[in-house]
C-alpha cells in the first residue's frame, strides 16, 4: 500500500467513523463532532507549526485558545453605553498607564548603565507607576462593574459582525505569544514549556476576574452567531416546505441546517488555512526551520538568525490557535471562562498532534479529527463497558455505582494510554513525515 | 502595644500560613529536581504523582478511621502515609519499568521524554479521578489547632490573635525531618554518593562502576516518597481536589527553577521564595498598616496588591525574572 493510499484510506475512516455516529446515534450528534472536530483540526495544525515544523514546546494552547474566545466577545457585542460613560475612560487611562510603566521601564533599562542605581530606578519606577495605575484604574473598574452588574456589568463590545472576531481573536494570541516569545524563547525548552503553561494559567485567570472585560465567570451568553438562528428557520414557511420535501420534521431540519452551515464555514477556514501551511512547509523558509529544528547549531553557523525564526513560527502557530479559540466560542454561542481545563484544551491537542503526525500538516488535521472523536465516544463507550462488567454485580452495590459514576473519567485514562502508545510503537504518527 | 499587634496580625496571616506552604512547594520541588538533576527532564506527572500518593493515603485514612484507629491529637494521616508511600513507590516503580526504561535505552531527548510525562500525567489524573472521585475529600481529624487565636489573646492580653493549626506545625516538622532524612542520604551514604555523582557527570559515574538502573531506582523511591509527603501535607492543610494538585505544578515548577534545577538546596530556598512572595503580594496590609502608621496616615483601602486570584500569576513573574536575569537560578543549577 502506498503512502497516499494509506493517508486516503485513514481520512476515509475518520469520516465512516462519524457517519456511523449519524446512523447509530444522531446526524445531530454527527455534526456537532464534525464541527468540534474542524476546530481542533485547526488547533492541532498551530500546534504542528510550533512543534512539528521548529520544534518548539508550547503547552499554552489553552491560553491562546481563550485568548481568541475573549476577541469574540469583544468584537461582536453590543457596547454598554452606559458602562462606558461610567469608567470607560478610567479603565482606558488606567491601562495605558500600566503600558506607560512597563515602557518607560524596560527605556530606563536600556539606557542606563547596569549597576546597582539602574535596578533601584528600575524598582522605583515600576512600584510607583503600579500604585497610580492602581489609583487610576481601580474607580473606572467599580464604576463599570457598577451598571447593571446582573445583566451586563462590562463594557462590551464593538458590535462589528461576528466573522471579523476570527482574525482578531489570531492577533489577541499573536501579541500574547509575541510577549512570551521575547523573555521564553532563547531560553532552554523546557522553560519555555513552563512558561507557555503559566502564562495559559494567567490568561484564564484574568478572564476569570476581570469582570469589566469580559463579565468573568458570570459569563457573556447570547454571542451573535453568523448563521441564522433556527426559531427564524422554524417560522419561514419557505424552510418548512422544503423541509417536509426531504422528509425531516422542522425543528431537526434547522437544527442540522445551522450545524452544516458553521461546518461550511469552518471548513473554508480549515482548507485554507491548511493551503498556507502546506506551502509554508514545501516554501524555501519550511526547509530552512526544519533546517533549524533538526541542528540549531549548523543553521546559525550558517547565517540564520535562529531566536527571530523560532519568535515567527511561535507567533504563528499561537496565532492559529487564537482563530480556533474565537471559532469554538462561536460556535458556543458564548464565553464561559469556567471551563478552560489544561487537559482538555492544550494537552488533548498535544495528543492529537503526537498521534496525527507531528512535521505532517495531513497528520495533524487527521489527529484532530480523530482524537476528537474518540475524546468524546470513548465516553459512552467506557460506560458500555462498566456496565457489560458490573451486570455481575448486585444492583445498588457501592462498588458497582462507584464505578458506573467514575465511568467518566475512563476518557483521560484512555487518551494516556493512546499518547504512550502511539509515541512508543510508532513515534512518528499515523501519518508520519515525509 | 501596638506594634506588638502588628507583629502578630503578620505572623498570623503571613508567616505562618506562608512558612506552611512554602515547605509543601519546597518537597515537591526537591522531587522535580531530583528528577531533573538524575533522569534529566521535567516531569510533568509530578502534580499528579502527589495527587495518587495522598489519595492511597487517604483510602487507608479511611479505612483505619473506620476501625477506629488513630493517633489521639494527631491526624491519623500520619499513620497511613507509609501505605501512601508504599503504593506511590510501586507506580513510579512500574512506570519507570514500563515506559521510561524504553526511553532510557533509546536515550531519548529530554523534550521527548517529557512528552512521554504528559501521557504518564494523564493517566494518572484519570486514575486518581477514577478511583477516588473529581470531588473534594477532607480526611483531617484530631486535634484542628495547636493555638487557637483566642487562647492566644487570652494569654497574652493583644487585640490580634494568632493561630497556628495542627497541619500546619506538623508540615514544618515533617518537613524539616524529611528534608533533613534527604541530605543526610545524598552527603552521607553510599547508594546517595553514587546518586550525585550520577547526576554531576554520567560517563564519569558509569566509568567508576556505578549502577545506572540502581541509581534511577532509588530516585524514584525518594521522589514517591516526596511526593507523597508533599501531598498528604497539602491536603491536611487545605484540602484534597485532583485538580488543585495538577495546578500546583506551576508554582512547584517556579520553585525548583528560581533554586536551580537540579540543585535540592535551591528547590528548598525556592520555594520558600514562591511562597512568601505568593502571601505577602496577594494580603491585604490594611491590619497591619492601621497598627504601624500613625492614625492620620491609616490607609482607606485594603493595601492589598493583588487579588488572590492571581496567586499563580505572582509565582509566574518572579519565576519570569529569575529566568531573564539569572537562568541558572539563585543557587547554581544545571542547564542543559
Amino acid at each position: 500500500m502506498t503512502g497516499s493510499v494509506k493517508n486516503v484510506a485513514l481520512f476515509a475512516l475518520v469520516a465512516a467513523l462519524i457517519a456511523i455516529t449519524g446512523f447509530t446515534q444522531s446526524w445531530n450528534s454527527a455534526l456537532l463532532i464534525l464541527n468540534m472536530g474542524l476546530i481542533s483540526a485547526i488547533m492541532a495544525l498551530g500546534v504542528n507549526l510550533q512543534w512539528g515544523f521548529a520544534g518548539l514546546f508550547n503547552v499554552g494552547i489553552m491560553g491562546f485558545v481563550a485568548l481568541g474566545g475573549l476577541a469574540t466577545v469583544l468584537v461582536s457585542m453590543p457596547p454598554v453605553g452606559e458602562a462606558w460613560a461610567a469608567g470607560g475612560l478610567g479603565v482606558l487611562a488606567g491601562l495605558a498607564m500600566g503600558a506607560a510603566t512597563i515602557v518607560a521601564a524596560a527605556l530606563l533599562m536600556n539606557r542606563m548603565a547596569p549597576g546597582r542605581a539602574r535596578s533601584l530606578a528600575v524598582l522605583v519606577l515600576l512600584v510607583a507607576g503600579f500604585f497610580i495605575y492602581r489609583a487610576i484604574f481601580d474607580p473606572g473598574v467599580a464604576a463599570v462593574e457598577r451598571v447593571n452588574p446582573a445583566g451586563t456589568g462590562f463594557l462590551g463590545g464593538l458590535g462589528l459582525p461576528v466573522l471579523l472576531a476570527w482574525p482578531v481573536g489570531g492577533l489577541l494570541a499573536a501579541g500574547a505569544a509575541w510577549i512570551i516569545g521575547k523573555t521564553a524563547l532563547g531560553l532552554r525548552s523546557d522553560y519555555l514549556a513552563i512558561a507557555t503553561l503559566g502564562i495559559a494559567e494567567i490568561i484564564i485567570a484574568i478572564l476569570k476576574n476581570e469582570d469589566w472585560l469580559a463579565r468573568g465567570v458570570k459569563n457573556v451568553v447570547g454571542l451573535p452567531r453568523p448563521v441564522p438562528y433556527e426559531v427564524d428557520l422554524q417560522n419561514d414557511p419557505g424552510f418548512v416546505e422544503r423541509a417536509a420535501a426531504m422528509g425531516f420534521d422542522p425543528v431537526t431540519a434547522s437544527t442540522l441546517y445551522v450545524k452544516a452551515g458553521y461546518a461550511v464555514l469552518f471548513a473554508i477556514v480549515l482548507l485554507i488555512l491548511l493551503w498556507l501551511a502546506q506551502k509554508a512547509l514545501s516554501s524555501p523558509w519550511g526547509r530552512m526551520m526544519r533546517a533549524i529544528r533538526d541542528n540549531e547549531v549548523a543553521a546559525e553557523a550558517m547565517g540564520k538568525d535562529v531566536t527571530r525564526r523560532h519568535l515567527q513560527v511561535f507567533i504563528l502557530g499561537s496565532a492559529i490557535c487564537g482563530i480556533a479559540g474565537a471559532m469554538m466560542t462561536t460556535l458556543d454561542g458564548q464565553l464561559t471562562p469556567g471551563t478552560y481545563q489544561p487537559l482538555r484544551f492544550t494537552f488533548l491537542v498535544w495528543v492529537m498532534v503526537i498521534v496525527g503526525g507531528s512535521g505532517n500538516n495531513f497528520g495533524a488535521v487527521l489527529g484532530g479529527f480523530l482524537i476528537w472523536f474518540l475524546w468524546v465516544q470513548v465516553e459512552p463507550m467506557g460506560l458500555f463497558v462498566i456496565q457489560t462488567l458490573t451486570a455481575g454485580l448486585a444492583d445498588g452495590s457501592a462498588l458497582k455505582e462507584h464505578l458506573l459514576d467514575s465511568a467518566a473519567h475512563m476518557r483521560l485514562l484512555t487518551m494516556g494510554v493512546i499518547l504512550l502508545l502511539v509515541l512508543r510503537f510508532s513515534p512518528r504518527g499515523l501519518i508520519p513525515e515525509k | 502595644m501596638d506594634l506588638l499587634n502588628a507583629i502578630v496580625a503578620l505572623s498570623n496571616f503571613v508567616l505562618v500560613p506562608a512558612i506552611a506552604y512554602g515547605s509543601q512547594l519546597a518537597l515537591g520541588a526537591l522531587g522535580v529536581t531530583l528528577i531533573y538533576g538524575i533522569l534529566r527532564f521535567s516531569n510533568f506527572a509530578h502534580g499528579d504523582t502527589m495527587a495518587f500518593g495522598a489519595m492511597v493515603t487517604i483510602l487507608v485514612t479511611w479505612w483505619f478511621q473506620s476501625m477506629g484507629i488513630s493517633l489521639g491529637p494527631l491526624p491519623t494521616a500520619l499513620l497511613a502515609l507509609p501505605f501512601g508511600i508504599l503504593g506511590c513507590v510501586a507506580l513510579l516503580l512500574l512506570t519507570d519499568r514500563m515506559v521510561y526504561r524504553f526511553y532510557r535505552a533509546q536515550k531519548a531527548k529530554p523534550v521527548i521524554l517529557v512528552i512521554v510525562s504528559m501521557g504518564i500525567m494523564f493517566i494518572m489524573n484519570g486514575l486518581v479521578r477514577f478511583i477516588i472521585g473529581p470531588n473534594d475529600q477532607r480526611f483531617a481529624d484530631g486535634e484542628r489547632f495547636i493555638v487557637s487565636a483566642r487562647e492566644f489573646k487570652a494569654m497574652t492580653g493583644l487585640r490580634e490573635g494568632l493561630a497556628i493549626k495542627t497541619s500546619q506545625g506538623i508540615t514544618v516538622v515533617t518537613a524539616v525531618i524529611v528534608v533533613a532524612l534527604l541530605f543526610w542520604f545524598l552527603n552521607r551514604t553510599r547508594t546517595g554518593k553514587s546518586m550525585r555523582a550520577y547526576s554531576d557527570n554520567e560517563d564519569l559515574a558509569l566509568l567508576s562502576g556505578i549502577n545506572p538502573e540502581r541509581v534511577v531506582m532509588y530516585t524514584w523511591l525518594i521522589v514517591a516518597a516526596l511526593a507523597t509527603v508533599a501531598g498528604v501535607l497539602y491536603g491536611l492543610d487545605k484540602s484534597f481536589k485532583p485538580f488543585t494538585y495538577f495546578q500546583l505544578l506551576l508554582p512547584i515548577f517556579a520553585a525548583a527553577i528560581v533554586g536551580g534545577l537540579g540543585n535540592p538546596l535551591g528547590a528548598i530556598a525556592g520555594g520558600f521564595v514562591i511562597a512568601f512572595s505568593e502571601v505577602t503580594i496577594t494580603y491585604a496590609w490594611k491590619k497591619v498598616a492601621g497598627y504601624v502608621l500613625p492614625e492620620t496616615l491609616a490607609p482607606d483601602g485594603l493595601v492589598q496588591l493583588l487579588s488572590t486570584d492571581y496567586k499563580l500569576a505572582v509565582s509566574f513573574v518572579i519565576l519570569l525574572i529569575v529566568l531573564l536575569f539569572r537562568p541558572t537560578g539563585l543557587f547554581k543549577g544545571k542547564s542543559v
